[in-house]
């Protein structure tokens, strides 16, 4: 069947009251009812939970063949803790039709390509897919497709029951001996457990493994000890040069400088920026260098920021520090400046789960309050659909995290991007695969000139009052295919091996097999 | 990348406010240079290529030129200098490429004009392109070419502009840069008077420290208070504040609108002597208040409907 964004989803997915996407705010207003997991009382007092191994801790909680189990991803490429667990459930423990339910799938969880090759890990849910994962998905070699859900749709299935997590191995800076636990506090501090916190809600069990033990109680806390089950002391839970940078700089590219001052010539220009406007922007050159000239832009109309949203840098922090920023609702950070940040400031700098950041099942998500998001995209076709999960083969190799529900969130999205990347047009006819649909994005800013959405004349209109020169986005595409050519289509075999969810639960694109490439 | 491009014919007293030198032999700089909006780039043979690889960037200068589409972004080549085994080739390829213009490195004469004028006629000759279409500008780097500004000024006819280059010049002064510019005032002086002489543009020297933002503003504003037309850049950073500081004023464009439609109006009526606000009017005022008039259109600040 052919959906909104009109991508063909066979019909064998269509069933169990799944549809294919109808469009923004489709489900607005249904009734859902809430799954809830099946816990274990602690009546009596005990001395603590300790176990001395990951595999102690599993068997405690009855880690079993068939089971999913999740782990957070906010130590990033630094994490130890996934690929710690999933060797002991596989190695040690010899269970095999292992679930996955991952906050993404990156280089850092590269033991688990092989644990799919094998037929070990036969399902797995994500918000992304980097390094050999993505290829060994794309190459087919997994019976069911994996599904792809943004950070807000990741809560939201898990509390329509779509998603049942039976443990959650949750990394931990450090943790009192019952499982109160944060993300700072320890050897390796890498701030909000943003990511984490749904999942200690909605487990059966929840182990917290951390190298920190501190003395009970470890308050105030992002996990707490009333959902924990287990807790496990390991050497380290990652490393920490690759779980953040000290700083993540802004960029002195003179591209990403320029096409920054764009993004905020364009904020600057909208009726939406008047003292206490909300804002979101990612880590990426051009996307954290807006926070500098947006800086300027405050100051001079003496405004300020009411919130800033989602993952989070020391540049965000900076901004508040000078008085510019009321409060960060923070869901994941980005640099050990803002790690520490989010410590120093328990006021004003707030630690954020992934559903009331995101989730359009839930009453009362952060990005519903947004005026700006600032995103990246790999590539963006002339309906404005976006996609930041399959590369220009057709590889699973990007994430999505929170951009679909930001976009759809806030009164202006804007993606920022370069118009091509290396021999790649970035903007093109038809996205490999739509992640962010374009009924969600308002701007586009490029190195070669600004497309804004047609379906938006009332930001047409504010551009053209402040002088800002905009231009079809299809003149910017034609631009591209004129400097790079306009690439092949790609070949697909026919077998799925991914299922994009829109956030509302929808299906917005499948990924096929990729067919390998004959020279 | 089949399309060839042709260049449309160079406009002589155009835009020039900024400036902006990229090394030729660096594609991946001079691919798109005009997205950062620059008035004129100024690709360099000179300085910035290395003694043996003057041939790999002429390639890479030509091919650019051929391929690449810089669009309204004035294409200008600076070549090398005339005490050189390798300005002749260059004003070939430059020629042949179908730039805009051409920087003479080091110039001190109208002889040194006249040496380029004739290599430059022999290149349009020899392929084919239109006969004084390239147009010329020169670099004053040293005492003899400032004291000899108005004879280069005035040498040909493709001459648009003359440009001062501070760091040559200061060497051979026995100067270091200053805050305010006191070793380069009577410098800058002396080569505008002779250009607004000769009725071609002036430029200033590019400041060299980029993260000296600061400096930078302050030669700028100096520049545009002394008269410059425009000046020499090295960073896309630099492009915003010479052209803020460029821009005419909302005052200045207010009273320039009054001074050309008052003028208009008096010279449709017929009348000789023009007054605005009960004072009289010379020439030359109505002729600079068309002037502010034009540079505020260029420069986007102007929206009405002279």
């Amino acid at each position: 069947m052919i959906n909104a964004v009109g991508r063909n989803i066979p019909d064998y997915l269509l069933v169990n009251g799944r549809e294919v996407y109808q469009g923004k705010g489709y489900r607005d207003g249904q009734k859902v009812t809430k799954a809830s997991q099946t816990t274990v009382k602690h009546e009596k007092p005990e001395a603590d939970k300790l176990a001395a191994t990951i595999r102690e801790a599993c068997e405690k909680c009855g880690a079993r063949d068939g089971m999913t189990f999740s782990f957070h991803t906010e130590l990033r490429d630094g994490d130890y803790v996934a690929s710690m667990v999933a060797k002991v459930l596989v190695e040690e423990m010899g269970l095999k039709d292992l679930h996955v339910a991952a906050t993404s799938l990156g280089t850092a969880q590269n033991i688990f390509a092989d644990y799919m090759e094998k037929g070990i890990i036969v399902e797995a849910q994500t918000s992304g897919v980097r390094g050999r994962i993505g290829e060994v998905i794309s190459a087919g070699k997994m019976d069911k497709p994996v599904t792809i859900r943004s950070h807000g749709g990741r809560p939201r299935a898990v509390e329509a029951g779509e998603v049942h997590i039976d443990i959650a191995f949750l990394a931990a800076a450090s943790s009192d001996c019952c499982g109160n636990a944060r993300g700072n506090g320890g050897k390796n501090n890498f701030g909000s457990m943003g990511f984490a916190m749904h999942d200690a809600h909605f487990a059966d069990h929840t182990v917290i493994i951390t190298d920190t033990l501190v003395p009970f109680p470890n308050v105030p806390c992002s996990i707490s000890a009333i959902d924990v089950d287990a807790v496990v002391v390991v050497d380290a839970i990652g490393n920490p040069a690759k779980i953040s940078t000290k700083e993540a700089r802004i960029t002195d590219n003179p591209r990403e400088l320029m096409m920054a001052k764009n993004v905020a010539n364009v904020i600057a220009a909208l009726p939406y920026f008047v003292d206490g406007f909300s804002f979101q922007t990612g880590v990426g050159g051009p996307s954290l260098a807006v926070n500098r000239f947006l800086e300027e832009y405050m100051i001079e109309k003496g405004i300020t920021m009411s919130f800033a949203l989602g993952g989070t840098t020391s540049a965000v922090c900076a901004l508040q520090d000078k008085g510019l920023v009321q409060k960060i609702c923070d869901t994941q950070d980005f640099d050990t400046g803002a790690a520490a940040h989010l410590q120093a400031n328990p006021t004003k700098h707030i630690e954020m789960d992934l559903s009331q950041y995101a989730s359009a099942g839930n009453k009362g998500a952060f990005v519903n309050k947004l005026d700006y998001v600032v995103l990246s995209a790999l590539e963006i076709d002339t309906k404005f659909n976006v996609n930041v999960i399959t590369g220009s083969d057709g590889v699973l190799r990007g994430a999505p995290g929170g951009h679909p529900d930001a976009a759809a969130g806030a009164k202006c999205c804007i993606i920022v991007t370069p118009l091509t990347r290396g021999r790649m047009a970035t903007v093109c006819k038809d996205v490999v695969t739509v992640t962010t649909p374009g009924d969600c994005v308002d701007v586009l800013v490029t190195d070669f000139g600004t497309a804004v959405n047609p379906a938006r004349q009332d930001i047409i209109d504010c551009l053209d009052a402040a002088g800002i020169k905009h231009v079809p986005i299809e003149k910017l595409q034609e631009k591209a295919y004129d400097m790079v050519g306009e690439p092949d289509a790609l070949e697909w075999e026919d077998k799925v091996v991914a299922v994009v969810e829109a956030r509302d639960g929808t299906i917005l694109d499948v990924v096929r097999q990729v067919k390998p490439f004959h020279f | 990348m089949s399309k060839v491009i042709t260049r449309k014919k160079p406009v002589k007293n155009r835009l020039r406010r900024t400036m902006m030198f990229m090394n030729a032999q660096k594609p991946g700089l001079i691919k798109d240079a005009f997205i950062y909006g620059t008035d004129s780039i100024i690709l360099d043979l000179e300085d910035a290529v290395a003694e043996n690889q003057k041939d790999a960037a002429r390639f890479s200068l030509y091919h650019a030129l051929k391929s690449v589409d810089y669009g309204d972004t004035e294409v200008i080549v600076r070549i090398n200098g005339l005490d050189t085994p390798h300005w002749e080739e260059d004003i070939r390829v430059v020629v042949a490429g179908g730039a805009d213009g051409i920087r003479i490195a080091k110039c001190e004469s109208a002889d040194d004009v006249h040496r380029v004028e004739e290599k430059v006629l022999e290149a349009e000759k020899e392929f084919g392109v239109e006969e004084g279409r390239t147009l010329l500008m020169a670099a004053l780097e040293s005492p003899k070419g400032i004291l000899n500004a108005y004879e280069i000024c005035t040498a040909s006819d493709r001459m648009f502009g003359v440009a001062i280059s501070g760091g040559d010049f200061r060497k051979s002064m026995h100067v270091q840069i200053q805050r305010g510019g006191i070793e380069m005032l009577t410098a800058r002086g002396q080569m505008l008077l002779a250009a607004r002489a000769a009725g071609v543009q002036c430029f200033d020297t590019m400041f060299p420290n980029i993260d000296d933002m600061e400096g930078f503003k302050a030669e700028v504003i100096q520049n545009h208070q002394m008269g410059f037309d425009g000046k020499s850049i090295v960073n896309p950073r630099q492009i915003e504040f010479v052209h803020k500081t460029f821009a005419p004023t909302p005052k200045e464009i207010a009273y320039a609108e009054k001074l050309v439609r008052g003028c208009q109006a008096q010279a449709d009526a017929g009348i000789g002597v023009y007054t605005v606000d009960g004072k009289m009017v010379d020439i030359p005022f109505f002729e600079d208040a068309k002037r502010i008039i034009a540079l505020a259109k260029a420069c986007g600040v102007y929206h009405g409907d002279l």
